[in-house]
């Protein structure tokens, strides 16, 4: 009789064990035949947008999603060709990207670190998608623009706030053009010193994740070199819906100004909170009780409603602004879809075109040719004036506004006033700034 | 001692919000014997009934006004609500700023109907099935209910403020002897306290007073014999799931003001409604009630600064140690009755 040492199992085990070390090798590197991942080989070029379609940002995507559409048109000659006509660069000629039609796919990041890798992923690898772009959270950006520099692709983040995208874990691959944490303390501190004083208690209440501990940083740093005290620090949970319980105590505590380094459905609920306390109808160390919200977007402004009148924040960029280049985006933007665009709409739309432009100066879609496009990059036309891709890190440098509630809005868009543009030279750091220290931007991986 | 106070009257309303869902959560186990992960998306439809009334008394039409522009230099269209074509503009600002508390009224019918077609269209079929299938299909109904919402309303929070006139807080600090703004209290906060306390109490009295109330808590202890005795115990225990689903749908309605109402907000309560249900003891409504404050206002001293800096993370946690201490000590939770759910 004879006998055999295979078993069912055993082969089970091997075929996988064989096809998974046969895939291996193809997993994130370009074909035999092409110079760098996803080389674009036939008349299309294909973009990956990947923005948050479900989850808490969900309105924030859809309006990403709007821009990356209205760019996608505009590179491809038609509507009325938006900031294109008011970029400083005109290598783009409205025949897509170096001739290629532009094409895209979306994912959905929903908002979650793992689920926007995964759909990064697989536009990079079954779609072909040669750059990935969008998001609305710091931690999703930090997390896909790693994978972006793993997989050979371009990274033009959406909104991310945290100092670490372009700080400790900045990429060589990876481009941001929104602002960032330090910014906005550079850039509201001057603005709270003059309606505030000088001597103020500040109390923070701050999202427990990264984005809350650089933001709590940064105003905590340029509010106390101006002479304010910070009375207390409290890292409030992610899931927390209601903030009773941390507001209730910021009155006991002395502090005459509250900072919510609060950003989305957080920051709805902690200002809803503390307008429902009567905070600000308190009087504390004989001065007016004041709220500051680091950071604003639209979206977060109209969740909260009336409760933001007169409330002081930062943000990237504003409908309202006047220069050419604001003006064409909300036309474009305003008579395609009826409303004007938010900040996150304006940034995703320029990232896309700064990325197509880059293309075109490189005259290729290699990776390395687009960084070095980009690096050192400066350019006009695109709203927030003049504008640098610092070398050294990959951020966008440009003036900062200033913003606060407006008291009496005229429409459900119109919920902010800029009180202040913040010239770039004030919120301009040292690539090597303590509040960025860490990481290596690395060199560029064309994937190949 | 003040910052105590703070805490318990803060506790008070969050523990409210648990009471009066875990309420509607233990009179359906109590009832139909069944584990209604739904319950937290009943909560999120009854905000969204606030929000609904809200819209239809602000229902506009447009009028152009060409003495103001708009984002892209038109003339500013402006939307004037129908209201105030039918009482005038004063009568009509008033009526839409007491929305939250007029939509009590909108409310009730609507979910009592959703409950009904809940139990009617879904849940009776699963009455015989496994609490694990039971929480899945009710699990699932809650993802289908919260995804309708958002695709109608979107993912953005939705202001739905309280009548101007709760707007601000109450000093307690200066009533109790403390010094000014030491414990504050927000006036809708207080109302929400109260109106928890007044439907708690309306529940209680339904099931002890009335005769109806009567026959379903004589189902509750013995389904089969009441069953035996002519009186058709399901139709009364599928008007309870109707009543648990308004309990549910009010507690939400008038939680709107005290955070915007979103797609997700009864996923937020439900576990922790469950924790209270199981704290409480499986079909002890007392107990579910007794909890929800306990729990609440445990919750509230867990985020105290002091507290924080001495065991950080204890605020995320408390709840669920308190359950476990609980559950060890007392395993049927601190109101069970011996029997249910041990077989």
């Amino acid at each position: 009789m004879s006998t055999s040492n295979f078993t069912r199992r055993g082969v089970l085990k091997t075929s996988a064990l064989a096809g998974a070390g046969v895939a291996l090798p193809t997993i994130f590197t370009a074909s035999s035949a092409a110079a760098y991942m996803n080389e674009p080989k036939g008349s299309t070029v294909t973009l990956g947008f990947n923005v948050p379609q479900s989850g808490p940002y969900a309105d924030e995507g859809a309006d990403e999603l709007r821009a990356y559409e209205l760019a996608v048109e505009h590179l491809n000659g038609g509507g009325d060709g938006g900031l294109m006509n008011t970029f400083s660069s005109k290598a783009l000629k409205g025949n897509g990207i170096l001739g290629k039609k532009v094409e895209y796919v979306t994912g959905d990041t929903q908002t979650k670190s793992d689920a926007a890798r995964a759909s990064a992923k697989s536009m990079i690898e079954k779609d072909g998608a040669v750059m990935i772009t969008g998001g609305s959270s710091s931690g999703v950006a930090v997390a896909v623009q790693a994978l972006c520099q793993e997989a050979g692709v371009i990274f033009m983040a959406g909104l991310t706030h945290s100092n670490d995208t372009t700080g400790k874990d900045k990429k060589a691959n990876g481009f941001r053009h929104f602002f960032n944490s330090y910014m906005s303390g550079a850039a509201l501190a001057p603005v709270l010193q003059k309606m505030y004083g000088s001597d103020r208690k500040a109390y923070h209440l701050t999202a427990d994740y990264n984005w809350g501990y650089t933001t709590e940083e940064a105003v905590k740093s340029s509010t106390e070199a101006m002479g304010w005290e910070t009375v207390n620090a409290v890292k409030t949970p992610l899931t927390q819906t209601d903030f009773s319980s941390y507001i209730a105590p910021v009155l006991q505590s002395g502090a005459d100004v509250l900072v919510l380094n609060h950003y989305g459905g957080n920051m709805v609920n902690s200002l809803t909170n503390a307008v429902q306390f009567g905070l600000r109808d308190k009087q504390v160390n004989g001065k007016n009780f004041e709220i500051v919200v680091p950071l604003y977007s639209r979206l977060m402004a109209k969740g909260a409603g009336a409760n933001v009148k007169g409330i002081f924040g930062s943000t990237n960029w504003h409908w309202s602004l006047t220069d050419e280049g604001s003006k064409a985006f909300v036309k474009s933007f305003g008579e395609k879809y009826g409303f004007p665009p938010s900040q996150a709409a304006h940034t995703c739309y320029v990232q896309a075109l700064l990325y197509a432009d880059a293309c075109e100066r490189a005259g290729t879609f290699n990776p390395c040719g687009v960084v070095e496009a980009l690096e050192g990059f400066e350019f006009d036309g695109m709203g927030n004036g003049k504008t640098l891709y610092r070398a050294e890190d990959h951020q966008c440098f440009k003036d900062v506004l200033v913003v606060k509630g407006k008291e009496n809005p005229t429409s459900e868009f119109d919920l902010l006033e800029i009180v202040e543009v913040t010239p770039v030279e004030q919120v301009t750091y040292a690539p090597d700034h303590p509040q960025m220290a860490g990481g290596e931007l690395g060199t560029c991986n064309p994937g190949a | 001692m003040d910052a105590i106070v703070l805490q318990i009257l803060n506790g008070l309303d969050k523990g409210s919000a648990y009471a009066l869902i875990a309420l509607g959560l233990t009179l359906i186990f109590g009832t139909l014997g069944v584990v209604n992960f739904a319950h937290g998306a009943l909560f999120m439809i009854g905000a969204f009934c606030a929000v609904t009334f809200s819209r239809i008394l602000t229902w506009s039409h447009t009028v152009i006004d060409e003495t103001k522009k708009d984002f892209l230099g038109n003339p500013l269209k402006v939307e004037v609500p129908h209201i105030y074509d039918l009482f005038g503009q004063a009568t009509g600002d008033a009526i839409i700023d007491w929305a939250v508390p007029l939509s009590i009224l909108f409310s009730i019918p609507v979910m009592l109907f959703v409950g009904y077609a809940m139990e009617r269209g879904l849940i009776k079929h699963f009455y015989k099935r496994p609490h694990a299938d039971q929480i899945l299909v009710t699990f699932g109904l809650a993802i289908v209910l919260q995804e309708i919402i958002k695709y109608y309303y979107g993912a953005n929070p939705i202001p739905t403020p309280a009548p101007a006139v709760f707007a601000g807080s109450f000093d307690f600090g200066a009533l109790l002897g403390f010094d000014p703004n030491t414990i504050i209290y927000p006036y809708w906060r207080l109302v929400y306290f109260a109106f928890a306390a007044l439907i708690i109490g309306a529940v209680f009295a339904f099931l002890q007073f009335t005769t109806f109330g009567m026959v379903v808590r004589a189902g509750m202890a013995d389904r089969e014999t009441v069953g035996l005795l002519g009186i058709n115990i399901d139709k009364r225990f599928t008007i309870m799931f109707g009543i648990a689903a308004a309990v549910a749908g009010l507690a939400g309605v008038m939680y709107a003001p005290i955070n915007s109402p979103n797609y997700h907000m009864g996923m937020d309560f439900l576990v922790l409604s469950f924790v209270v249900v199981v704290v409480g003891g499986m079909g002890s409504l007392p107990g579910a009630v007794l909890a929800g404050f306990l729990l609440g206002i445990l919750e509230s001293f867990a985020s105290m600064a002091i507290v924080l800096d001495t065991l950080p993370g204890l605020n995320q946690i408390i709840i669920y140690l308190v359950a476990i201490i609980i559950l060890l000590t007392r395993p049927r939770g601190l109101m069970g009755r011996k029997g249910v759910m041990e077989d």
